[in-house]
């Protein structure tokens, strides 16, 4: 047929104990938005980077076959050069430099060496605009959300007249709003022609925007689904992960007692800009045995709240008092924090969860190795078999706990980043956007694991961006504005519609 | 067979560095026609190199942390100036004054480690300062002249044998003793390390090439201290050299405070965010790399029998070059101590080979440029090939 844009036959790819890919066959046709969905470690970012020649011709096996040309990809250079362009997991962009300096990144606009500013802004310009960013092209990428990021980073595929978009998670961090925004951008794109591959984890997505649905498990290909009206999220899912799944959302059976944890009069400053108020007089508590979430916008707060809380990681604070169990405790310092009961799972992992280059058994025990003190040596057989323990509560995949955490895929450094939060025994665990970039399996388990530490008495901070995610989890909900509580919601009371109101409300104490 | 071609892509940088070290050495002992591993000579290498492995091993840990200390070298030339003073100015017993030197050792210590850990100045600036600081300093003290020399119970640290107290004759049957006894509790401790991994299979290696690496060092190990003990026996300095290296490989890999080490260099905000203190950490590794500056210092100072203004001048670099010889990153969170010791040993052969043959310190320094640069070179391509 002549138009299929893209053929991948029989790719095999393997790494040091891993068979990533098993004889994957991939077909993508001209002008359509092909969705790539699968468990994670399921293979999908491996198959794009094969594409994209971030793996070179050679480190795997199968051939490439884009637009009637069989390909041997040495670097990313000449997949671009032929139209191919990558967008990763992680984004790859400069916080130090401006918006239109990363545009043109590796391909700046330019006569005889000497960079042509005019055309670069100019440009930027319109392909700013043609993304729907509302900031300037000089703005610093530090100083701009993740949400406008994501849309540089698209920005900067066209620049380089793309002909197949790779999206590998785009809207992973982004709120409902800004995926929003970016589905609608790629429904566009293909009106004027532009292939893309869509790898997401978010299933609704994928069936309002694409055409085909490829499913991966275990580095082998499925099937190729046709998305018309009659495909179902539960077809998707039983495909993926090979029995069907009754329900995303565990039952509840909640049983609830006394206060465990109060926060009074909490005022933090922002670490920089002395007094910017990040949170403001806030209060509120959490119970024994209660999963609570925080709702809110980007940009509300709720990261700094919590951080400042664990052991002061964010701003300064200002004023206000921590209860447990209606005693004040210090937990001015991390360490402190941590003894006292809490953990904080951060939402960044990369940054603030995870030491890559190093093991997954020793990211897991990294904060609490206490418990593993033989005299003065670390008891290794004990923390091997913690570790393992939670290998396999958690289903981490990897070859052995010795693998660095820098090969698992993203999810299961997730699961990782979790496991070392349970390791603390915390009686207060913050979750922060805890199933960011995860599958729907592996987010069960974690909405069950959430339940069991409840039901043991502990009690559940959650933050999510995902509404239906806290109305499915929650016992409780707080709504968050600009540094202020803004609601309090039983989750019987509350809907996604009341929750915006709330998560959108000034925070000047009025309702 | 896979098994064992797995194992290798797995450790090839620890393979690379210690087939590196085995073939400069095949290599010299060919072309010095024999001279490189004469009694004399192992024993000269070993002596020569101490100073360079002293502050490799406290270099290595710096750079663990993702940090850097240029300073090293002033430091131990200051620290030889203080004990020339004490010792030989002030006539003060031997003891005291070794202790008042390491202590001054680790005032400086922590001095750099403030700087770096609390205010956050980069350590590649606070460290340059140290290093125009204390030789400056050192100028100061010793006035610009040569204090020498020692009293002689000083220098039994840096340059004096153990006594052969079995009195074997021509061989020093104390060195083969401790050699012997050596060999008895590295193999013991192989054995017990594999038991307790077996308990929980966690066993990388197969019986049989488990064995044969356990008799390969073995026989090494005996192999060198036969070497020595036709000469003069086992130097003070050995002993000292064997316990550091002990001390801080059980440090670094068994310890709560060496996982923090690692933790901090590999990223520092994970590690915050885990209760680790980062700060309190980098402190203390400078306090432990000015001691060992010191200790350095008076090696050096020992060696010589003069405390002068020029000590040390460039032990930075050779401490430097040496941990990433051995595997050390510098973007932190990577590096060993027995790594540190075989980069010195890598340098401290070639240097050794290189004057044997003849070879001008000029092109000494280039060969070692390349030799340096070739490693971490071979390193990253290495890397980028697996990834
Ligand atoms: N550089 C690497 N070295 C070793 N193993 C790797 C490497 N990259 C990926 N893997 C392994 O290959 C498998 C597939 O990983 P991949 O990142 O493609 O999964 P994914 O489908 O993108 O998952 P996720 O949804 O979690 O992002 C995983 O088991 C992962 O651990
Ligand atoms: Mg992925």
């Amino acid at each position: 047929m002549s138009n299929i844009i893209l053929e991948m036959n029989n790719i095999t790819k393997e790494f040091p104990g891993v068979k990533a890919l098993d004889r994957v066959n991939f077909k993508v046709e001209k002008g359509e938005i092909h969705a790539l969905v699968g468990e994670n470690g399921a293979g999908k970012s491996t198959l794009m980077k094969v594409l994209s020649g971030v793996h070179p011709y050679g480190t795997y096996d199968g051939d490439i076959v884009f637009e009637g040309e069989t390909c041997r990809f040495e670097e990313i250079n000449q997949s671009e050069a032929k139209g191919i362009v990558i967008i990763h997991q992680e984004l790859a962009l400069i916080p130090e430099l401006s918006v239109a300096e990363n545009v043109f990144l590796g391909n700046e606009r330019a006569k005889k060496g000497i960079i042509n500013w005019g055309e670069t802004t100019a440009e930027t310009e319109k392909l700013i605009k043609k993304v729907g960013m509302r900031v300037n092209s000089t703005e610093l990428i530090q100083n701009i959300g993740v949400g406008q990021q994501q849309l540089v980073e698209i920005a900067k595929a066209l620049s380089k007249r793309v002909k197949l978009l790779i999206l590998d998670e785009p809207t992973a961090a982004l709120n409902e709003a800004e995926s929003e925004n970016l589905l609608r951008l790629l429904l566009e794109f293909k009106k004027e022609g532009l292939t893309s591959i869509l790898i997401s984890h978010k299933l609704k997505e994928v069936l309002k925007v694409s055409d085909h649905v490829t499913v991966l498990r275990d580095g082998q290909t499925i099937e190729t689904l046709v998305n018309d009206d009659t495909l179902k999220e539960d077809r998707i899912i039983s495909s993926m992960v090979g029995r069907s799944l009754a329900n995303l959302f565990p039952e509840r059976h909640a049983t609830i007692g006394d206060i465990q944890l109060e926060v009074k009069d909490w005022t933090v400053e922002h670490a920089h800009l002395p007094g910017k108020k990040i949170a403001n007089n806030v209060n509120f508590h959490v119970k024994k045995g209660e999963v609570l979430g925080i709702a809110g916008l980007m940009g509300a707060g709720r990261t700094e709240l919590m951080m400042s809380i664990f052991g002061q990681s964010y701003g300064k604070v200002k004023s206000g008092q921590i209860l447990k169990n209606n005693h004040v405790i210090d937990v001015s310092t991390v360490d402190k924090a941590i003894k006292q009961g809490l953990s904080y799972v951060s939402e960044d992992r990369k940054e603030y969860g995870l030491i890559l280059d190093d093991t997954i058994k020793k990211n897991v025990t990294l904060a609490n190795l206490t418990t593993l003190a033989k005299g003065m040596t670390i008891d290794e057989g004990k923390e091997v078999n913690v570790v393992e323990d939670y290998r396999n509560k958690l289903k981490i995949k990897a070859p052995s706990i010795e693998q660095n955490v820098v090969n698992l895929s993203g999810g299961n450094q997730q699961k990782v980043v979790l496991g070392k939060w349970m390791f603390t025994n915390p009686d207060i665990l913050i979750l922060d956007e805890p199933t960011r970039g995860i599958d729907v399996g592996a987010k069960n388990e974690i909405y069950k694991i959430m339940n069991t530490l409840a039901e043991e008495g502990k009690s559940i901070i959650v933050i999510s961006s995902e509404l239906p995610e806290l109305l499915g989890t929650c016992d409780r909900i707080y709504t968050l504005n600009n540094g202020h509580i803004t609601g309090d919601f039983m989750v019987d009371e509350a809907d996604q519609e009341k929750l915006m109101t709330y998560m959108t409300a000034d925070g000047s104490g009025k309702k | 067979m896979n098994n064992f071609k797995q194992l290798i892509t797995n450790n090839i940088r620890k393979f690379g560095m210690i087939v590196a070290l085995v073939g400069i050495v095949v290599i010299f002992q060919i072309l010095t026609q024999g001279i490189l591993l004469t009694p004399l000579n192992i024993t000269n290498i070993i002596m020569q190199n101490s100073y360079v492995i002293i502050l490799a091993i406290g270099m290595v840990l710096v750079i663990i942390t993702g940090e850097i200390d240029l300073s090293v070298g002033s430091v131990a030339a200051f620290v030889g100036a203080i004990a020339g003073t004490l010792m030989i100015t002030w006539e003060l017993p031997v003891i005291p004054s070794i202790i008042i030197s390491l202590l001054v050792g680790a005032v400086i210590g922590a001095w750099q480690g403030f700087w770096v850990a609390y205010v956050k100045v980069p350590a590649f600036i606070v460290t340059l300062a140290g290093m125009l600081l204390f030789r400056g300093l050192t100028m100061v003290v010793l006035n610009g002249r040569t204090l020498a020399p020692f009293p002689s119970n000083f220098r039994i640290m840096s340059s004096e044998f153990m006594p052969d107290l079995l009195n074997g004759g021509s061989y020093n049957m104390m060195a083969i003793i401790i050699g012997i006894f050596a060999i008895i509790v590295y193999v013991y401790s192989e054995f017990r390390a594999r038991k307790i991994k077996a308990a929980f299979n966690q066993t990388e290696l197969s019986y049989s090439l488990f064995l044969t690496k356990v008799i390969l060092i073995s026989v090494l190990i005996g192999l060198f201290t036969e070497r020595l003990a036709v000469y003069a026996g086992i130097p003070y300095i050995l002993m000292i050299l064997v316990a550091l290296i002990a001390g801080y490989t059980f440090f670094m890999s068994k310890t709560i405070p060496g996982r923090h080490v690692y933790a901090v260099g590999g990223n520092e905000k994970a590690a915050r965010l885990s209760g680790v203190k980062s700060q309190k950490i980098k402190f203390w590794i400078y306090v432990n790399m000015g001691v060992l500056a010191a200790l350095a210092g008076l090696v050096f100072s020992g060696r010589l029998n003069a405390a002068t203004p020029q000590a040390g001048n460039l032990f930075e670099l050779d401490a430097i070059a040496a941990t990433v010889i051995g595997g050390a990153s510098l973007t932190g969170g990577v590096g060993t101590a027995i790594g540190a010791l075989i980069g010195a040993l890598i340098m401290g052969v070639l240097n050794n080979g290189m004057s044997l043959l003849g070879v001008g310190i000029d092109w000494q320094q280039a060969i070692k440029g390349l030799v340096l640069l070739g490693a971490v070179a071979f390193d990253i391509i290495n890397k980028k090939r697996n990834g």
